[in-house]
């Protein structure tokens, strides 16, 4: 495995410069995700339109797989409804997983996010984003992943 | 470098070459790489005499100990014994019947807590900790003021990860039952001044335990010349194998407290009206322990001793200062913990990298460091890091180690460019 798999130039720049960083006021929704074992902390914070996502932003300190992952992720999400983000998660929790995965057409960007399959320690760092959606979308506040 | 570490130095020196070739682990490779291991304040590696002596009893000579009149059971227990007058003498207790034998250190926290704590303690009293305790020497305690009612109180440390001796002893007052403290701060290294913090609690009347995992495997501990009352400390991390660990009481203050678990061994007679318990220091083992491990510390020490702790610290204290001028010499690396007195750990972050990245990337070169809190997270909270990078030595890590470890950091900062 090559580390330019897992770093790839698309995670190096939403690491270094986070799109939809900071906090949504108004929002509808918040919900704060924490990886216990390497200290990523992360806010979520959603606005909704009906069934839509019309807005979402974050907030919070990580490593480099956990902070570009929650950038791509809001990208991926805005202006979806809920069952099309919850697919989407489906997508990128199979690439993450799965060692044969191909990414569906349709994840875009996220697909940058492959190489972190080689690295099984750090697949909870880009799925913490994920979970804390789950938890904004369904009301609970806190998540965690260890 | 001290002038007394230069003189340990030039009178005998490690050969960590041999050492190496004592441990078998380090042979291979990681990651196509050759393994360098800088997690020993995490667990240590073993040697091949302890590997031995477990195989040696696990194939020749496992039973029960104190229970049976067969050659096999009397084999196990003059080990198991042995073992134990072993750890009596390499942290000089005057008797075995102050050397308990538990699963490890934080056992051993917990043991005190709830045998020595919880029966006299109570609203009012006060328990007095440092701010660079381990989780096992803070949750114990916490839950033991839940029981009670009595309270936890910190001592702060500065900037460079001392202890603040002086609110320290403001701290203390007639109304500390007990001082836990680290002798040496997993997370940064740091070496507390524990002789005199014992002897500043026991000026006010309060009994002292002291965390020693840190510190036994790199320093002479003499738990008599400290006065501690209770010193704990782990197998796994002095070369020994994980689930042993040792909690060193004072005769006096072990004899005053009641059995902690109940079960096999801890007994001398039981009816369903009325038990009564065994002598010290078997009361406080219920249950069948871990043998073997007990033996693999016996083994561990011996081992620890034919290198000799002297020759083991000075070799660390030269890695130790390599690695700290050399890393620091890195764009962006910040060392956190630069105490005056250090053991052999070196904590860094990586502006702009967080410490996981760090430990991909180095994982990736074969090296292995901890990344994370290190269970102290008061000690993060306080350098304002969510995590650090900790790289830290035992008598089998080399300049070598030192120097991949240096051109590994310098590779991350080639990926995070």
């Amino acid at each position: 495995m090559d580390l330019k798999e897992l770093y790839r130039d698309v995670i190096l720049d939403h690491n270094r410069a986070p799109r939809n960083f900071g906090r949504l006021t108004p929002a509808d929704a918040q919900a704060d995700g924490h990886n216990p074992l390497c200290g990523d902390r992360l806010s979520l914070f959603l606005r909704m339109n009906g069934d839509h996502i019309e807005d979402v932003r974050f907030e919070g300190k990580g490593c480099a797989i956990s902070t570009a992952s929650a950038s791509l992720m809001t990208e991926a999400v805005k202006g979806k409804s809920r069952a099309a983000a919850d697919e989407l998660y489906q997508h990128v929790h199979e690439l993450l997983t799965k060692s044969n995965a191909v990414p569906a057409a349709d994840i875009g960007k996220l697909a940058a996010l492959s190489g972190v399959r080689e690295f099984p320690a750090r697949v909870k760092c880009a799925t913490l984003c994920w979970h804390t959606l789950q938890a904004a979308l369904n009301g609970s506040a806190v998540v965690t992943t260890e | 470098m001290n002038v007394a570490v230069a003189e340990k130095l030039t009178a005998a020196p490690l050969d960590a070459e041999r050492v190496r070739r004592d441990f078998p682990i380090l042979s291979r490779t990681v990651n196509g790489k050759p393994l360098v291991y800088l997690d020993s304040a995490a667990s240590s590696q073993q040697p091949l005499p302890v590997i031995g002596a477990v195989e040696r009893y696990v194939t020749h000579s496992h039973a029960n100990v104190h229970r049976g009149v067969h050659t096999l059971s009397q084999e196990a227990t003059d080990a198991f014994e042995g073992a134990r007058d072993r750890v009596r003498r390499f942290v000089n207790a005057a008797s075995v019947r102050e050397i308990v034998f538990v699963r490890g250190t934080t056992e051993a926290i917990n043991l005190v807590a709830q045998a020595y704590g919880r029966p006299r303690f109570g609203r009012g009293d006060e328990i007095l900790i440092t701010a660079l305790e381990h989780h096992a020497n803070i949750v114990p305690w916490q839950l033991l003021c839940e029981q009670t009612g009595c309270t936890l109180k910190v001592a702060p440390i500065d900037r460079r990860g001392q202890l603040l001796f002086e609110d320290f002893a403001t701290l203390l007052s007639p109304r500390t039952r007990l001082v836990a403290l680290a002798h040496v701060s997993n997370a940064l290294g740091t070496v507390l001044p524990a002789k005199r913090m014992i002897a500043a609690a026991h000026e006010q009347g309060a009994c002292v335990l002291v965390d020693g995992a840190q510190a036994v495997p790199h320093s002479h501990v003499d738990v008599r010349s400290l006065d501690a009352d209770f010193y704990a400390f782990s197998g796994h991390k002095m070369y020994a194998p994980t689930g042993i660990g040792v909690l060193y009481a004072r005769e006096e203050v072990l004899a005053s407290m009641p059995p902690w678990q109940g079960g096999g061994d801890m007994i001398r007679s039981v009816t369903f009206e009325k038990s009564t318990y065994n002598d010290l220091p078997w009361r406080f083992e219920a249950g069948t322990p871990n043998i073997s491990g007990a033996i693999g510390l016996g083994a561990a020490i011996d081992y620890i001793e034919s290198l000799g702790l002297d020759a083991i610290a000075a070799h660390e204290q030269r890695l130790l200062e390599i690695a700290t001028s050399e890393l620091s010499a890195i764009r962006g690396v910040q060392l956190i913990g630069t105490a005056a007195h250090k053991a052999a750990v070196v904590s860094f972050t990586m502006s702009g990298v967080h410490p996981h990245d760090i430990g991909t990337i180095l994982d990736h070169e074969g090296i292995a460091i901890r990344t994370g809190h290190h269970c102290a997270m008061p000690v993060m909270d306080f350098f304002d890091v969510p995590a650090t990078a900790r790289a830290s030595f035992g008598c089998y890590s080399t300049p070598e180690d030192v120097k991949r470890l240096v051109a590994a950091v310098q590779r991350v900062r080639e990926v995070f460019a």
